[in-house]
């Protein structure tokens, strides 16, 4: 309960509880705010201006928005093919497997991968939101 | 009832699992002090034990008892709910995994209170957490109670009752810490399961791919019917003359699958364990690696019965005390095959009445562990969001008060899933979880990611999202073949009103517009200007939930 970086020196008068209220409450007036709130120790505004804030939400956007167009086409695919053309999908294509096991167990493979991308994707995020918080500590 | 008890094996083992996890439990509860300790485990799990603990509490009774029936009867269709249990995990990885423990503490409604109005928003996703869970634990007690009567030959309404009371124990004494590590031991158990009941069907087609394709393309149920091609889609769903909607089942069921996990409260509050987001990404990619290895299995185990097992034997329905009859597949009370028994017959079968044990209690123990997951994250949610946040703005009014009610909240959503669960027995339970992901995917999904990704989105758009799936998939749901069906078979007689089982492409759809026509009806400058601080929040995870030291 005695984090030492907390900011506020207030003396707790009640219980411990790390119940924190979350969600809008209405501003406060100045006199009613305890030394925490007072402080915000980020400024939320100007971080999400910062370009580097931008270049990192469009890097994640680039990766992510066209891997799950693309996971969700080809998985979606599925269903459509063997729903509307389950005689073609009937067709043996590997011994007495059908098409119809081998897209579907193509789609484990497929789950896989993207995994692996975007893991790899993602360690060059976690880079570039370093940089960018180290230039914004808490005040 | 209890006139048919013996020690068994299977027992035996069983009761190796309940004292392992008790033990467990006990030393859980002596560092469940605290909410973030007793909701999120002091957020203190590490990536790999998450990730086996997501996949314990993602692989249910639905995964290993439902879908192995599912194919074993109905064939391809079955292993469709394989593929789609699988492949929601990007839906998962990508959009929602790294955000929600950003900018949450506990619960999924944490992030949407973050900006929105907080007492409507959590009243109703509350209620739409515990609707989901109640859904997805009927189905876990329906399948325990079909395993306690083979296993120990007592009644089903004792068994459900039975694992209810259990379940109560890890929850209420020992919290998320002790939920977590009966998650990742039956994770450990039911791949072990998994792989040697494989190996086994596998070894009796000859240790050959080949061998086993052939006789599945064939699979004659050991001579008891004309053989079938049981990798040809079609025997669920698919269109026929009786049905010419069946194709759009596949699609809707599709659907509900892919979008559903990423909004199941009991998988995204494991997500609040961990430390931070990268944590949560890690044990994500650990859970698609575990998960997709044990569905793959579930072509051998699932296919493989069968071609080894005999199609109903009795018309007397399933004895209810060991030893079984040595191969039947198990009736159900109106001798409708539902298939939950395959994988443990089909263990005695193959491994005689030590691995039949071993099976069972494995079984047990993913029920248990799932029921407990349930149990969590649905008492967190009454507590965190509706008791302390609804009624009383956000203030305990006594120190622990909030983890109190989550206990009481335990007993009676056990209590209520209990008596639902004795009145759905007959229903196979890969079935009831298809329809608790349609209503996550119609109900939360939707002001989820519009909550992460939308400025614009506000209080009144995110309680219409919430209310129209939420009511649109159970609605669905009342009035599809499932539940009304014209000759009687079903809960209400008549003619159905939606020719679709599954609600989710009619339900999902819903939920987006519902969401964006509430957004765009009002303006809500409050929850605009809150947009940049969530964004940063969840894009960079500053000022994020941290581990509690111990």
């Amino acid at each position: 309960m005695s984090a030492p970086d907390n900011p506020d020196l207030t003396p707790l008068s009640g219980g411990p509880t790390d119940v924190a209220p979350l969600g809008r409450t209405g501003p406060k007036p100045a006199h009613e705010r305890t030394a925490g709130e007072d402080g915000d120790p980020y400024d939320w505004a100007a971080i999400a201006r910062d370009p580097a804030f931008a270049e990192l939400k469009a890097a994640k956007r680039r990766f992510i928005i066209p891997a799950t167009i693309f996971f969700f086409v080809y998985y979606m695919t599925l269903p459509v093919l063997v729903g509307f053309f389950p005689e073609m999908m009937k067709t043996p294509a590997l011994g007495k497997v059908n098409w119809a096991y081998l897209y579907a167990l193509s789609q484990f493979l497929m789950t896989w991968v993207l995994c692996a991308l975007y893991v790899r994707a993602a360690r060059r995020w976690d880079v570039m939101n370093a940089t960018l918080l180290s230039r914004f500590p808490p005040r | 009832m209890l006139a048919a008890f013996t020690f068994t094996p299977a027992l035996g083992m069983f009761l190796a699992f309940v004292a392992l996890t008790l033990v467990i439990t006990y030393f859980s509860a002596r560092k469940a002090t605290g909410s973030a300790a007793y909701f999120a485990a002091g957020r203190s799990i590490k990536g790999w034990q998450n990730g086996l603990a997501v996949a314990g509490d993602y692989m249910s009774a639905a995964s290993f008892l439902g879908i192995s029936g599912i194919i074993a009867l109905k064939g391809y269709d079955g292993f469709m709910y394989s593929v789609g249990f699988l492949v929601a995990y990007l839906t998962v990885l990508f959009l929602v995994a790294e955000p929600l423990r950003n900018a949450g503490k506990y619960t999924m409604a944490d992030l949407l209170a973050y900006r929105l109005s907080p007492r409507p928003v959590r009243a109703l996703a509350s209620l739409s957490t515990l609707t989901v869970s109640t859904f997805y634990m009927i189905a876990q007690m329906v399948g325990a109670g079909g395993i306690i009567k083979i296993l120990i030959g007592v009644d089903f309404v004792p068994a459900v009752i039975g694992v209810g009371v259990l379940m109560l124990v890890y929850v209420v004494f020992g919290g998320m810490l002790a939920t977590t590590w009966v998650q990742i031991i039956k994770a450990i158990l039911l791949m072990a399961g998994a792989f040697a009941l494989s190996w086994m069907v596998l070894g009796r087609h000859g240790y050959s791919l080949t061998q086993f394709f052939n006789a599945v393309s064939a699979a004659d149920y050991a001579g008891t019917r004309a053989p079938v091609n049981l990798l040809d889609p079609g025997m669920a769903y698919g269109a026929t003359a009786a049905n010419p909607w069946g194709a759009w089942d596949f699609v809707s069921l599709s659907l509900g699958l892919v979008l559903g996990t990423a909004g199941l409260p009991h998988i995204l509050v494991r997500f609040y364990t961990v430390p931070d987001a990268k944590t949560a990404r890690v044990s994500v990619v650990w859970a698609t690696a575990i998960i997709g290895v044990f569905y793959i299995l579930t072509t051998f185990f699932g296919f493989g019965a069968a071609t080894l097992l005999k199609y109903p034997l009795t018309a007397a329905g399933l004895p209810i005390s060991v030893p079984l009859p040595p191969d039947a597949i198990p009736l159900d009370a109106k001798n409708i095959p539902d298939g939950n028994m395959v994988a443990p017959i089909l263990a005695h079968v193959l491994g005689g009445d030590w691995f039949f044990a071993f099976i069972s209690a494995v079984a047990f123990a993913t029920i248990l562990a799932v029921v407990a997951g349930l149990t969590m994250s649905a008492s967190t949610s009454f507590a965190h969001d509706f008791y302390t946040n609804v009624i009383h703005h956000g203030k305990e009014h006594r120190p622990g008060e909030e983890v109190r009610v989550a206990r009481i909240t335990a007993f009676v959503v056990g209590a209520m899933s209990i008596f639902l669960a004795i009145q759905l027995r007959t229903l196979n339970v890969a079935f009831l979880v298809g329809l608790a992901f349609a209503v996550a995917a119609s109900a939360n999904l939707p002001v989820i990611l519009l909550s992460i990704f939308w400025r614009r989105f506000n209080t009144t758009g995110a309680c219409a999202g919430l209310a129209v799936g939420l009511i649109s998939s159970i609605v669905l749901i009342v009035i599809s073949p499932s539940v009304m069906d014209p000759a009687g078979k079903a809960l209400i007689t008549g003619d159905p009103l939606f020719p679709l089982r599954n609600p989710g492409i009619v339900s999902i759809p819903l939920g987006f517009i519902a969401a964006v026509l509430g957004t765009l009806f009002t303006r809500e400058p409050e929850a605009e200007a809150k947009y940049d601080e969530l964004a940063v929040r969840a894009e960079t995870g500053l000022g994020a939930e941290k581990a509690t030291a111990h």
